[in-house]
C-alpha cells in the first residue's frame, strides 16, 4: 500500500518484476521509487562520518518494526555495545530488537597487531556465521558495514577481492536484501574498487565542508533495472535519524485532509468556502508592501491561538522587527512565542547555503513538528543564485512541509507572472495575489484569490486593509471606472449615500407638494362648488324676476286700455 | 605477563571449513606443530565453523584457516599458511625454538 502510487517516472520504468525493499527513510524510497533492490546488494559509499552505517541501521531497524523483515549487522569496524551505544539517541533500541528476535549484530574486529596472515585462506568462516544468523531470525536484511577493512586486513588483497565477489553472489542467492557499505575513494567510488561486485544499486553519501557550512548529500549512483532520481539530495542526521529531502517530481502521494483550518481573517475563510485544507500550500503573491507577510501572522495566530504549533521562517526580516510590526496591527505572536507554540527562524539562504538553509529547515520540521508554516520572502531565496536552483530549492522546501501535512504559507514577491512565482504557484493549492492599485494620488491594496484547489472560492476583489487591530477584507466598488478601493471607495459610498439621501428628500418633497396640491384643489373645488351654487341661485332668482315682469307688464297694459276705453285690440306688443 | 610455564598453559584454537579438503591438512599439520614443536604439552581445539558458527562469531573468526592462541596472555592468531614454522612461532608469538621460554616481551 505504501508504494501503490508511483508517479508515472517510476511505474513505466519499473519491471513488475522489480521489487523494493523500504528504508523507512522516506526521502530515499522517494527517489528510489519504493526502496532498494529486494534480494540484492546494495552498495553505500561514502567517506568517514558520511552516514553509511546510519543508513543502514535505519534501514534494519525500519526492517524489523515496520515490515516484519527481521535483519543482521555484521560491523567489522565497531563493537556491538558501541553500535548500540551510538544510535540509542536516535530512538533505536537494538538491544530490544535483538531481545525480540529481530536483529543479530556480528561484530568483527580486525585489527592488523592482532594476527597475521600469509598464504591461502577463504572467509567461510563468515560465510558460515552470517548463514547461521540469518537462520536463526529469519532475516530478511543484513548490512555489512564497512566491509573494506577486510581488504589490508590479511595481506593478500586479491583472495579478499575473490571472497568478496562470491560474498555478494551469496547473498544474492540467499535472497536476502543487503547493504554493504564502502570507504569513498579517490578515483573510484570506493578505495578498493568494490563496486565492481555490486552491480545493483549504488548509493554515494557526500560530506562535503565548504565555507564552514557542512552540507551532506545523497546520490543514488546506480540502480539497474529502476528509474531513480539522480539528482544529488540534500539529507541531514536528524534527532529521529536519517531525514533525505525528497523532490516534488517523484511522488505525489501526499494525504489530503478535508479539514479545513481558518486563516484568522474571516472574510478569507469566506472566500475560501471556510478556509484552508489542512496540509495545503497557500502562495500569496504580490509586490512589495501588499501585506503578504501580515497574512502570515495572521495565519500563526490564528494556528496558535487553536493550541498548534507553528513555525515561521523569515527570508528577510529580523524576529524582532517582524514582531514589532505585527503589533502595529494589533497582533501579539510574542505570547505564542512564551507559550512554546511559535518558533521564528530568521536567515538569508543567500547566507547559509541553499542546501543548509533547507536541511535546516527540515530539522527545524523535525523538531518543532509544526502545523502551519510560514515561509516568508521567498524570493530572497534567488539573490546571487540561479533562480532555477533557488526555484527548486524553494520546490523541495514544499515538497517537504506538504509531505509533514503541515499547512504552509508561502510569500513571494511578483505580479504572478514572474517566473519563480509562475513555476510555484503550480505547487501551491490556493494561490492569493494582493496587487496595489493606484488611483487619485493613493495606493491601495486589492486580493484576489486566483485559484484554490478543491474549493469553490471567491471570484470577487476584496479590498485588504492593514487596521490597527489586523487586516480586514473590504469589499471594493466595481464600476465603469474600474475598481474603486480605498478613498476613491470612501467617497464612492458617500456619493452613494448622498445620492440615496437625496432621492428620499425628493420624494418626500413631491408627496408633500401632491398632497398639498390635494388639498389646494379639494378647496377649490369647494370654492367652485360655491360658486356654482351661487350662479345657480342667481339664474332662478332672475327666472322668477322675469316672470313676475311679464305679468305686470300685461296687467299695465290692460290697465292702460281700460283707462283709454280703447278696443280689446290683439297684443303686438310695443310699448313705447 | 603470565610468562612462566607457557608450554603447559598453552591453549590452542584452531578454526577450519570443514567442507574443505584442505582443512584436513590444516588439522594434520597444526597437530604435528603441536606434538613437536610444543612437546604435546599445548591443549588443541578444533572448530568447524559450519558445526559450531556461534564459537566462530565469538571469537570473531572471518577467514579460514585461523588459528588462535587463547592462552596465555592476549589472543593471537594467524591466518592463511600454517605449514612454516618459524612463521607459525612468530605469528603466535611463542618466541624462539626452544619451547623453554616464556613468550618474548609484548609487543605493540
Amino acid at each position: 500500500m505504501k508504494n501503490t502510487v508511483l508517479t508515472s517516472l517510476t511505474e513505466s520504468a519499473v519491471g513488475p518484476d522489480l521489487e523494493k525493499a523500504p528504508t523507512g527513510i522516506h526521502g530515499l524510497d522517494q527517489i528510489t521509487g519504493g526502496g532498494l533492490p529486494r534480494g540484492r546488494v546494495t552498495l553505500v559509499a561514502g567517506s568517514a562520518g558520511a552516514g553509511k552505517t546510519l543508513l543502514g541501521l535505519e534501514f534494519l531497524v525500519a526492517g524489523a518494526r515496520q515490515y516484519g523483515e527481521p535483519g543482521v549487522l555484521v560491523s567489522f569496524e565497531e563493537s556491538e555495545d558501541k553500535v548500540t551505544l551510538n544510535v540509542r539517541s536516535l530512538g533505536f533500541d537494538l538491544d530490544q530488537l535483538r531481545r525480540d528476535g529481530l536483529l543479530v549484530m556480528l561484530s568483527f574486529r580486525l585489527d592488523p597487531s592482532d594476527f597475521v596472515a600469509t598464504g591461502e585462506f577463504d572467509l567461510q568462516p563468515l560465510f558460515a556465521i552470517l548463514d547461521d544468523a540469518i537462520e536463526r531470525v529469519g532475516a530478511k536484511r543484513v548490512v555489512l558495514d564497512t566491509i573494506e577493512v577486510l581488504f589490508g586486513a590479511f595481506g593478500d588483497d586479491s583472495i579478499v577481492r575473490s571472497e568478496l565477489s562470491r560474498l555478494a553472489r551469496w547473498l544474492d542467492d540467499r535472497g536476502v536484501t543487503a547493504i554493504v557499505t564502502g570507504e569513498r575513494g579517490d578515483r573510484n567510488l570506493t578505495r578498493n574498487g568494490i563496486e565492481e561486485y555490486v552491480t545493483d544499486c549504488v548509493i554515494v553519501l557526500d560530506h562535503r565542508v565548504t565555507e564552514e557550512i557542512s552540507t551532506r548529500r545523497l546520490r543514488v549512483v546506480k540502480y539497474r533495472g529502476s528509474a531513480h532520481g539522480t539528482n544529488e539530495y540534500p539529507f541531514l542526521i536528524s534527532a529521529r535519524g536519517f531525514v533525505v529531502l525528497p523532490i516534488t517530481s517523484i511522488a505525489l502521494n501526499y494525504a489530503a485532509s478535508e479539514e479545513r483550518i481558518s486563516t484568522g481573517i474571516a472574510r478569507l475563510d469566506h472566500m475560501l468556502s471556510g478556509g484552508l485544507f489542512r496540509g495545503s500550500t497557500l502562495l500569496v503573491s504580490g509586490t512589495a508592501g501588499t501585506g503578504k507577510t501580515s497574512l502570515g501572522a495572521h495565519i500563526l495566530n490564528a494556528a496558535c491561538a487553536r493550541g498548534e504549533r507553528g513555525l515561521l521562517v523569515l527570508f528577510e526580516e529580523s524576529p524582532a522587527q517582524f514582531l514589532r510590526n505585527m503589533r502595529s496591527l494589533g497582533l501579539d505572536l510574542q505570547q505564542w512565542i512564551d507559550a512554546g507554540l511559535l518558533r521564528i527562524w530568521a536567515a538569508r539562504p543567500s547566507e547559509l547555503g541553499l542546501e543548509t538553509h533547507l536541511a535546516v529547515l527540515a530539522r527545524l520540521i523535525e523538531d518543532e513538528t509544526p502545523s502551519v508554516a510560514v515561509l516568508d520572502g521567498i524570493a530572497a531565496i534567488g539573490q546571487g543564485i540561479l533562480a532555477a536552483e533557488a526555484t527548486s530549492m524553494v520546490a523541495r522546501k514544499i515538497d517537504l512541509l506538504k509531505s509533514r501535512e503541515i499547512t504552509t504559507l508561502v510569500t513571494a514577491l511578483g505580479q504572478g507572472e514572474g517566473t519563480s512565482t509562475e513555476t510555484l504557484s503550480s505547487l501551491a493549492d490556493t494561490w492569493l495575489l494582493l496587487r496595489n492599485v493606484e488611483t487619485d494620488g493613493e495606493r491601495n491594496r486589492l486580493l484576489f484569490v486566483l485559484k484554490s484547489r478543491g474549493t469553490a472560492h471567491s471570484n470577487q476583489v476584496r479590498e485588504f486593509v492593514l487596521t490597527s487591530h489586523g487586516v480586514e477584507l473590504v469589499d471594493v466598488y466595481v464600476g465603469a471606472a474600474g475598481v474603486l478601493a480605498g478613498s476613491a471607495r470612501l467617497a464612492q459610498q458617500a456619493t452613494e449615500r448622498d445620492a440615496e439621501v437625496r432621492q428620499a428628500s425628493d420624494l418626500d418633497r413631491r408627496l408633500r407638494e401632491l398632497r398639498r396640491n390635494v388639498v389646494e384643489r379639494e378647496a377649490h373645488l369647494v370654492v367652485v362648488q360655491d360658486e356654482l351654487d351661487a350662479e345657480r341661485a342667481e339664474i332662478d332668482r332672475i327666472d322668477l324676476r322675469e316672470g313676475h315682469q311679464a305679468a305686470d307688464t300685461e296687467a299695465d297694459r290692460s290697465a292702460m286700455a281700460t283707462r283709454r276705453w280703447a278696443d280689446a285690440a290683439p297684443s303686438n306688443g310695443g310699448q313705447r | 605477563m603470565t610468562g612462566k610455564a607457557a608450554a603447559d598453559g598453552l591453549a590452542l584454537t584452531l578454526y577450519v571449513d570443514g567442507a574443505a579438503t584442505s582443512s584436513m591438512h590444516a588439522i594434520e599439520i597444526v597437530r604435528r606443530f603441536c606434538d613437536e614443536q610444543l612437546g604435546g604439552h599445548a591443549e588443541l581445539e578444533v572448530i568447524d565453523v559450519h558445526q559450531q558458527p556461534e564459537l566462530a562469531a565469538r571469537d570473531q573468526i572471518v577467514a579460514a584457516p585461523t588459528l588462535v592462541r587463547r592462552l596465555p596472555g592476549p589472543p593471537r592468531r594467524i591466518v592463511g599458511d600454517l605449514s612454516d614454522t618459524a612463521w607459525m612461532r612468530l605469528g603466535l608469538d611463542l618466541g624462539p625454538a626452544e619451547l623453554s621460554g616464556a613468550p618474548s616481551g609484548p609487543d605493540e
